[in-house]
């Protein structure tokens, strides 16, 4: 799950981490009033949405007058924002977040994600802020330092201290600096994050230690024990169809292409999505209905993939282990029947009463291009799609 | 319940499943089993040493890290959906023990005509010498049975499951097979996210002394996009599918982009 910079920081003030006074706001008129509460000579006025390189993309904004403020809020709220994790289409803004402008000496990185590798949760830190981590991992990996928390015991000061110095802050911040990686070790630990990041970690020019802007992601498995956190959730920000199908309790990610995909298990899904590929189409979507796959599911599943213009064929694979092919059959005739098929069907059923599946599918009177194999399942629906 | 039932029927199960454990159920009978309060009184009445667990996510490590204190010497946790932080915290605890955790959010692991332990349809499987270890479980039984209907049993098939802090890696169940006097070949399903694959791979083209057959999932993966199983995700530009790939291939691991020719691929290895 996903959250915005206000919200960020909102959480990481509370763990008592330096920030930027600042408010977020939904109009031009509260954010003029934000700027002329906080006072001072310079303001920054930014957008809010989840994806990054929002300055390139021009929705960050300095402002060294009150009517500044005004004038960049009013373009960037209601602005279409694209940047380089949008995709084309953009992003609407509806949130902004106004604050106290302030100097930069030097801009670093620090973040924190969970490493597979050692199976536990490392902290990362580097002299180069400013820019994505992944830039840096990729050119000078020797400028990033790591080091791994111990479960038991966390983020130790030695350890804060040990990278606050590997990165260049002055020994004066050192403590100050600890207090503040040490924080952020125990939001990202108490909130179950995904993926935290300060970047910049900015040194100011009178030397105080602050973060300038905040990303945490979250564990979708642990939400269940954070109502508070649910709340922070933006649907404006989320795949619409992605949101209806999570409500049905499917597992829906929409893609760019012209077939849709309906399977069992996300392993299989994702070889599905590979084998049209391979057959010289492209998936719609990826959708895993799991171990249930009621009629009911079924058919929500055929009307998310039935608004999508770009739709021009649809496969089903299904591999019955629990899941009996029957059932799946008798789900495929309801949803058909309720949602009137545009487009070509191809149907590959295996495993569990594979015979009684294939047998109600050939009496429905539905028209299903059957296929046995994986492959032959691709390439008859990457024929039908053309 | 449904699962309890098809593993005690399947080959040798009815011999195998001796206890069942729920708190608060303890003295009880299910499916001719008997029930208890905790893995340790369990053990104590019938020397149990092997744990499957199918407990909810918000309580399943609780019940693993129980199973480790009680000295199982494996335990299979087929729950999906557990916090990775719980998942670090149980890890951790259970670093230094002897217990060899499988999964969670994995269908589990079966010796064809021996035993089942997990939700695997049984009747696709047959015994042989091919071992299978794989994240994903539908697309492991797609393995199987073309395996099968080429005619080449399986040996042992491990699902280590989809999560990104988890138990036996591919590296650990393929040293296993390789150390198998049934295993022939193997076939190793992989899938985008982490490097699991990876560090396989390094240590197959030092060690392994039998043919490996490889595909991995998630080419039209997009990045940043958890694809259904927590661990599958392209993350910092890392985990994607072509570099698992490459790096399987150097290793000398036969791989193939088409799911359906995987049965095949180590068919026509073996034939050789």
């Amino acid at each position: 799950m996903k959250i915005h910079e206000y919200q960020a920081k909102d959480i990481l003030r509370q763990y008592g981490v330096a920030l930027p006074k600042g408010c977020v706001c939904f109009s031009v008129e509260e954010a003029v009033s934000i700027a002329e509460q906080l006072g001072g000579s310079q303001w920054v006025v930014k957008a809010q949405i989840h994806a990054g390189g929002r300055g390139k993309g021009g929705g960050v904004r300095l402002a060294d007058t009150i009517a500044e403020v005004r004038d960049h809020a009013g373009a960037i709220l209601g602005m279409t924002l694209v940047t380089h994790q949008t995709g084309p289409e953009g992003t609407k803004v509806k949130r902004l977040l106004v604050e106290e402008g302030v100097s930069i000496k030097n801009e670093m990185y620090v973040g924190l994600v969970v490493d597979r590798v050692s199976q536990k949760v490392v902290f990362m830190a580097s002299s180069e802020g400013g820019t994505e981590i992944e830039r840096v991992a990729a050119k000078a990996p020797e400028k990033i330092y790591k080091v791994v928390a111990e479960p038991s015991t966390g983020l130790t000061m030695d350890e804060a201290k040990f990278l606050a110095g590997a990165i260049g802050i002055p020994d004066t911040l050192h403590a100050e600096s600890g207090k503040i990686f040490q924080a952020l070790y125990q939001a990202f630990w108490d909130k179950d994050a995904s993926l935290a990041e300060i970047n910049p970690l900015i040194l100011t020019e009178d030397s105080r230690i602050m973060a300038l802007d905040v990303k945490i992601n979250f564990d979708d498995n642990a939400m269940y024990r954070h109502p508070d956190l649910q709340e922070l959730r933006d649907l404006d920000e989320e795949d619409e169809d992605e949101v209806t199908a999570s409500k049905f309790g499917l597992n829906y990610i929409s893609l760019d292409g012209t077939i849709g995909c309906l399977v069992n298990g996300a392993g299989l899904a994702m070889a599905t999505m590979d084998i049209i590929k391979l057959y010289g189409a492209s998936p719609a979507n990826f959708l895993d209905v799991g171990g249930g796959a009621t009629a009911e599911q079924v058919t929500e599943a055929f009307k998310i993939m039935l608004k999508n213009e770009c739709l021009k064929a649809i496969l089903v694979n299904i591999f019955g282990g629990i899941m009996r092919c029957d059932v799946i059959a008798e789900g495929l005739v309801n949803a058909a029947k309720e949602v009137s098929l545009s487009v070509p069907l191809v149907v590959r059923l295996e495993g569990t009463n594979v015979e009684r599946g294939r047998e109600i599918l050939n009496h429905s009177g539905i028209a299903v291009i059957n296929a046995t194999t994986m492959a032959d399942a691709a390439e008859k629906v990457a024929a039908a799609g053309v | 319940m449904f699962h309890t039932h098809h593993s005690i029927a399947y080959a040798k199960g009815k011999d195998c499943y001796v206890a069942g454990v729920t708190p608060g159920k303890g003295g009880q009978e299910v499916e001719g089993v008997p029930v208890y309060n905790t893995v340790a009184e369990a053990k104590q009445a019938t020397r149990c040493n092997v744990a499957v667990i199918y407990v909810p996510p918000p309580f399943a490590t609780t019940a693993i890290d129980e199973a480790v204190d009680a000295e199982m010497e494996v335990v299979i946790c087929i729950t999906e959906g557990i916090p990775v932080k719980d998942m670090i915290r149980t890890g951790d605890r259970m670093r230094g023990s002897n217990t060899i955790l499988v999964g969670p959010n994995c269908p589990g692991v079966i010796t064809p005509e021996e035993l089942k332990i997990g939700i695997m349809p049984g009747y696709i499987h047959r015994k042989g010498r091919i071992g299978v270890v794989s994240r994903s479980g539908t697309l492991t039984y797609e393995v199987v049975d073309q395996l099968s209907k080429l005619g080449m049993g399986q040996s042992t098939c491990v699902g280590i499951g989809g999560d990104p802090v988890n138990g036996l890696k591919h590296i650990d169940v393929m040293k296993m097979f390789n150390d198998d006097c049934d295993t022939d070949g193997v076939v190793m399903c992989g899938e985008i996210g982490g490097s699991d694959e990876e560090i396989c791979a390094e240590w197959i083209a030092e060690n392994m002394t039998k043919p490996v057959v490889g595909f991995i999932a998630g080419v039209t993966a997009p990045p940043g996009k958890r694809m259904g199983h927590a661990g599958a995700i392209i993350a910092g530009g890392k985990g994607n599918a072509y570099e698992k790939i490459a790096a399987l291939e150097a290793a000398g691991v036969s791989v193939t982009r088409n799911p359906s020719e995987m049965g095949k691929l180590m068919f026509d290895m073996l034939s050789c």
